[in-house]
């Protein structure tokens, strides 16, 4: 019995954070202040808790199966939660439905856990879909615009698409290995053309959750219709909890049509670099820009799973803990602006810095990280991951992907010239930051400065995953 | 052992220093940033002596010989099993020696500049400036790795940068701190090239390990190194030479010091920081830290350093007699006695009595880290005096700046190598030295003291003999004498110094190989350079003492030779040639043509292509999702086709 709550912490706090706010919400409310900061508390106890009496093990035969790499990578995904109750405080304050809207966000993130921990794909299934309903609800927030209805019904639509193509996929595995459990898959896969059509549909499945192109579409709609905060929960937390299990399943259950994945992530790497890169290229709009920049970015982490190392699966652990931090500090400081001028073009954003000195910096220091520029720690991040891949021999792929980097640049840098250089007679107002939000900004852009140049938070997570 | 704490706050306290005033200095520190610096620098010079004596008298010493100790090493970025960036302090007798050089005169020129720069709009900026350098400096001197030291090295040249472009409306020091930078990245492109070249043959940045891995003959490191050659010199010699072409771009030896007379135009006390006393020397330093792979392995490099230095400082020395600009004979008086260093590394040899050239540039280092400072000092006062930097507008200050004329008089002594002052003993050793070694360097050398002396008296009687001093209408108000205490005070402990120094037996503490050199002194050699120096100051004092039509006639009669060393042999002229004739028009204007048509179509193609694709793109994202299932779809079919049956 002691074992079952050792191993199963992460998921148990999370479930008691969920019940607290049920408990809250029917006995009589609390103001969104209050609950907010009451929040804030939770995840950060959360966050902390997550350090200690850890262990690794399994539980109810195999289904559920723990190892310190998956208890990082749950704090990593926690720290990402605490952050988001941090910078979006405003939008939080002003939202109806507060406690619901964590209830939904942490039962998706309680799925996610389910699912990095999962030890048999139905159980995998099963937190698929506990990850996705609730974030097509929480998609739908923004209850007064049509777009976010739009989004969610296309969510859900897409979702369940792929669920049909995952289960098929499913349904074949089992008919052709006959089982399901990721301990006894491994040795009887042999790359039939039954196997290799059942892989696919599975692969397609984390493909379409990663906005892996061409399985991409629906993030565009969705990402543009959500509210911010949705937006960068499914750029940020999800696609890192998917890539998480995408990197484990793939080197450890289906290692043995390593062939087979390898030049598959290789083509949809590089067409999701490129079509990633040339969707951002033309965004006007601040918000839709970082959404499609971050398909770009899932396109590199796929170059650091080519790799089938260790040293890969550390690279895109550290990576997606950089990719938190920088990307959350991008979109906070987007939203800020958004919220209380409701100016989302990137020509508004000429002659920020005039007024809104602290924003700029922050903005400018995220989207160096994003960019890959050193000594931010986005650079150090994508270092390790092209190295990664590079131990594969494959230079065309590196050098394609190097060159992708390159063309990041100009997009980005173009958003800093106008924080920076441009010239506006009417820019962006002063805009008064909350204490909370504050925090957040300074936390993440003190974590973009010092995770790279700290050399033993990535010799931390190597040591891990070893 | 030594205490890694106590040398770790000497490098950071300023640091500390840079950032308190970058950060609150101007809203907050306006008055007390100076005071506040100038403590921090005090500590930090206290415990720079500290650790000195800690190493040279307690534990730096053992068997006899003095240890290379590092105290502190962090692992900073590993590349691979053996090759590794440290952050990290090596101590040995040279950084100590360097640490007590640089905090000692950063600690002087603090105190100085609360006179000088007083009422200054951007007197915190001037601090933080100061204290972001002070801080490179010592980086640099305690770095345990040739990369650290590449890091500080630059961080030196930003310091330096902001420094002589304190004075930012002035277009002459924006263009000076521009070449300054320019001038010495180009070298360190050098030096960098030479750490790779180094660290792909050794195997190692690490400077103890890289050392022994280049030295010791039996070390398949060094046969690989010596074995690989290119243009018939090998890898390590090219190496070393590169890595010395960074050195001397910092040191501004001949031919690319055309950045430090220009770089006169920064504040007086910087000068005398970084340009007299500090940063020019970090060549010379780099050149002692590597001198035994220079030595053992690669002697034809240090061939090269020994002709560089000695003609830089012959070079030097004949363009320092014709300028007019007082700072600027200063800053080639500079040029020079860094030629005497690095010509007196060029030709020692490693260990023992051979040694005495590295000792003796050592000791030339310290002792010219003093007087030097102590002329820029002075010069700074005279300069708050007459406002002008002109030696015309001078003459006669004896009276006026008595404390001034009698520190200067004393540096005088000391820079022209008149016994007993400083210069004298370190000079002798080196002139010993290349006499040893050398003969060619050695009668060049020679000439050059005697040049020195001439140049350095031509200074002294212009600003405080010559004419009597006739103060300008505008002056008359605004008169502020001699600068007070602050300023004084300096200037007194440094003629202090330079008195003394010379005296130090320098060869017990600091040797090529640790151990202690004891250094004879040979009184029927030094009569030819004292007499030199003697004539050298007496020519001087009979054509400038008062005033008189001799220079004047002089110059005319020797119009040609005078004219080209008044334009400093156009090597300026010919760096502009080079540039702007040849590489502009030949490289420059090919190289436009084709960025403009054939990079910049490609770009605008690609730009189009992009635009075109992502019209494209933007249809397929109709926003139906029924079309999106059929794209998915698609997507699983197509790559279920092509890995069943194409790509197997």
């Amino acid at each position: 019995m002691n074992e079952f709550f050792t191993l199963m912490k992460p998921e148990l706090l999370i479930m008691a954070i969920l019940f607290l706010l049920l408990f809250i919400k029917i006995s009589k409310g609390l103001a969104n202040d209050k609950l907010l900061q009451f929040i804030q508390v939770l995840l950060l106890i959360n966050f902390v808790a997550g350090f200690f009496l850890n262990a690794e093990g399994k539980l109810f035969d195999s289904m559920y199966q723990t190892n310190a790499m998956i208890v990082l990578q749950k704090n990593i995904l926690n720290l990402g939660m605490f952050f988001i109750s941090l910078l979006f405080t405003d939008w939080f304050r002003k939202c109806e439905h507060l406690s619901e809207f964590f209830m939904l966000m942490l039962s998706a993130l309680l799925g996610m856990f389910y699912m990095m921990s999962s030890g048999n794909l139905l159980m995998f299934y099963l937190s698929l879909e506990l990850a996705t309903i609730p974030v097509a609800a929480m998609s739908n927030f923004n209850l007064d615009k049509k777009v976010s209805s739009e989004a969610a019904i296309k969510m859900i639509l897409s979702s369940a698409f792929s669920s049909g193509i995952l289960l098929f996929g499913i349904s074949l595995l089992y008919g052709a290995t006959g089982t399901l459990s990721f301990t006894e898959m491994p040795a009887l896969l042999t790359s039939s053309p039954l196997q290799i059509l059942a892989f696919v549909c599975l692969f397609t499945a984390f493909a379409f959750k990663m906005s892996v192109v061409p399985f991409h579409f629906w993030t565009a709609d969705v990402y543009e219709g959500s509210p911010v905060v949705v937006t960068s929960f499914l750029s940020v937390i999800s696609k890192g909890a998917i890539a998480f299990v995408f990197v484990s399943t793939l080197f450890k259950v289906f290692q043995p049509l390593h062939d087979i994945w390898y030049n598959m992530i290789m083509v949809l790497s590089v067409m999701t670099m490129l079509i990633g890169n040339l969707f951002a290229l033309r965004q006007q709009n601040i918000k839709r820009f970082l959404a499609f920049s971050s398909i770009a970015q899932v396109g590199f982490i796929l170059v650091g799973m080519s790799s089938n190392s260790t040293q890969g699966t550390a690279s895109i652990i550290y990576f997606i803990c950089i990719y938190i931090f920088s990307n959350l500090a991008a979109f906070g400081v987007a939203d800020l602006i958004s919220f209380f001028t409701g100016k989302e073009n990137v020509d508004d954003y000429k002659g920020l810095y005039q007024t809104n000195p602290l924003l700029s910096w922050v903005l400018a220091l995220s989207l160096f990280s994003l960019a890959g520029i050193p000594p931010t720690a986005g650079f150090f991040g994508k270092l390790f991951l092209l190295s990664a891949g590079a131990t594969t021999g494959n230079y065309i792929f590196i050098g394609i992907a190097a060159v992708n980097m390159i063309i990041s640049l100009y997009y980005y840098l173009r958003i800093i010239r106008a924080v920076f250089m441009d010239k506006n007679e009417t820019p962006v107002e002063k805009i008064s930051i909350n204490p909370y939000t504050k925090i957040g900004l300074y936390i993440c852009s003190a974590g973009i400065v010092l995770i790279g140049l700290l050399s033993w938070v990535y010799d931390y997570i190597e040591s891990v995953v070893n | 052992m030594p205490n890694a704490t106590y040398i770790m706050l000497i490098v950071l306290l300023p640091l500390l220093s840079f950032l308190i005033m970058g950060l609150f200095g101007r809203t907050y520190l306006k008055n007390t940033a100076g005071i506040i610096s100038t403590c921090l620098s005090f500590i930090s010079t206290c415990l720079a002596f500290y650790t000195a004596y800690g190493y040279f008298f307690e534990y730096g010493k053992i068997n006899g010989v003095y240890q290379k100790l590092i105290p502190f090493n962090y692992l900073w970025l590993a590349f691979s099993e053996g090759l590794s960036i440290n952050m990290g302090i090596l101590l040995d007798p040279i950084t100590a020696m360097m640490l007590v050089v640089v905090t000692l005169i950063s600690l002087m020129v603090h105190i100085y500049s609360l006179g000088y720069l007083k009422g200054e709009e951007r007197f915190p900026t001037y601090y933080a400036f100061l204290g972001l350098f002070t801080f490179s400096m010592l980086g640099l001197v305690v770095a345990s790795n040739i990369f650290q030291i590449y890091i500080f090295w630059e961080l030196v040249g930003v310091s330096s940068f902001l420094l002589i472009g304190y004075y930012y409306e002035k277009p002459s020091a924006v263009a000076a701190c521009k070449k300054a930078f320019i001038v010495t990245r180009f070298a360190d492109l050098g030096f960098l090239i030479g750490i790779l070249v180094l660290s792909f043959y050794a195997g190692t940045l690490d400077f103890n390990t890289l050392i022994q891995r280049l030295t010791s003959p039996e070390s398949n490191e060094l046969k690989s190194a010596l074995a690989a050659s290119f243009l018939g010199i090998s890898a390590l010699t090219w190496g070393m030479i590169l890595v010395f072409v960074g050195g001397a771009g910092k040191s501004a030896m001949f031919p690319l010091h055309i950045w430090l007379p220009d770089a006169m135009e920064g504040p007086t006390p910087v000068s005398a920081l970084i340009h007299a006393a500090t940063m020019v020397v970090a060549g010379v330093f780099l050149v002692a830290r590597l001198f035994p792979i220079f030595a053992i392995s690669a002697p034809d490099a240090l061939e090269i350093v020994a002709y560089v230095g000695a003609i830089s400082a012959l070079f030097a020395a004949i363009i320092a007699c014709t300028q007019t600009d007082i700072k600027r004979v200063l800053a080639f008086s500079t040029m020079s006695q860094i030629g005497f260093m690095m010509f007196a590394l060029g030709v020692s040899k490693y260990g023992g009595e051979e040694g005495l050239g590295y000792t003796a540039s050592m000791f030339h280092l310290f002792t010219h880290a003093l007087f030097k400072a102590l002329l820029f000092l002075g010069a700074g006062a005279v300069i708050h005096f007459v406002h002008s930097n002109n030696m015309k507008d001078m003459g006669g200050l004896r009276k006026q700046l008595p404390i001034t004329h009698f520190t200067f008089l004393i540096a005088c002594l000391a820079i022209s190598g008149v016994p007993p002052f400083a210069g004298f003993f370190s000079k002798e050793e080196i002139l010993l030295a290349a006499f040893q070694h050398n003969q060619t360097i050695y009668w060049m050398a020679l000439i050059t003291s005697g040049l020195t002396a001439f140049y350095m008296f031509r200074l002294y009687f212009s600003i405080f003999w010559n004419k009597s001093y006739h103060p300008n209408h505008q002056d008359e108000h605004g008169h502020h004498g001699e600068g007070g205490f602050v300023m004084m005070m300096p200037l007194v402990l440094l003629s202090v110094g330079a008195c003394l120094a010379g005296f130090i037996p320098f060869g017990k503490f600091v040797s090529s190989d640790g151990t202690a050199l004891v250094s004879e002194f040979h009184l029927q050699f030094s009569i030819a350079p004292v007499a030199l120096g003697l004539t050298g100051i007496f020519t001087a004092l009979f054509l400038y003492k008062t005033e008189n039509d001799k220079p004047d006639k002089m110059a005319s009669s020797l119009r040609a030779l005078y004219q080209i060393a008044y334009h400093k042999f156009y090597i300026d002229e010919i760096y502009l040639f080079i540039t702007q004739k040849i590489l502009f028009n030949c490289i420059g204007k090919p190289a436009a043509w084709f960025d403009k048509n054939v990079v910049d179509g490609l770009v605008n193609a690609t730009g189009n292509t992009t635009q075109v694709l992502s019209e494209k793109i933007k249809k397929i994202q109709s926003g139906k999702v029924q079309e999106y299932a059929v794209y998915f779809l698609v997507g699983v079919f197509g790559l279920a086709m092509v890995f069943i049956y194409m790509w197997k």
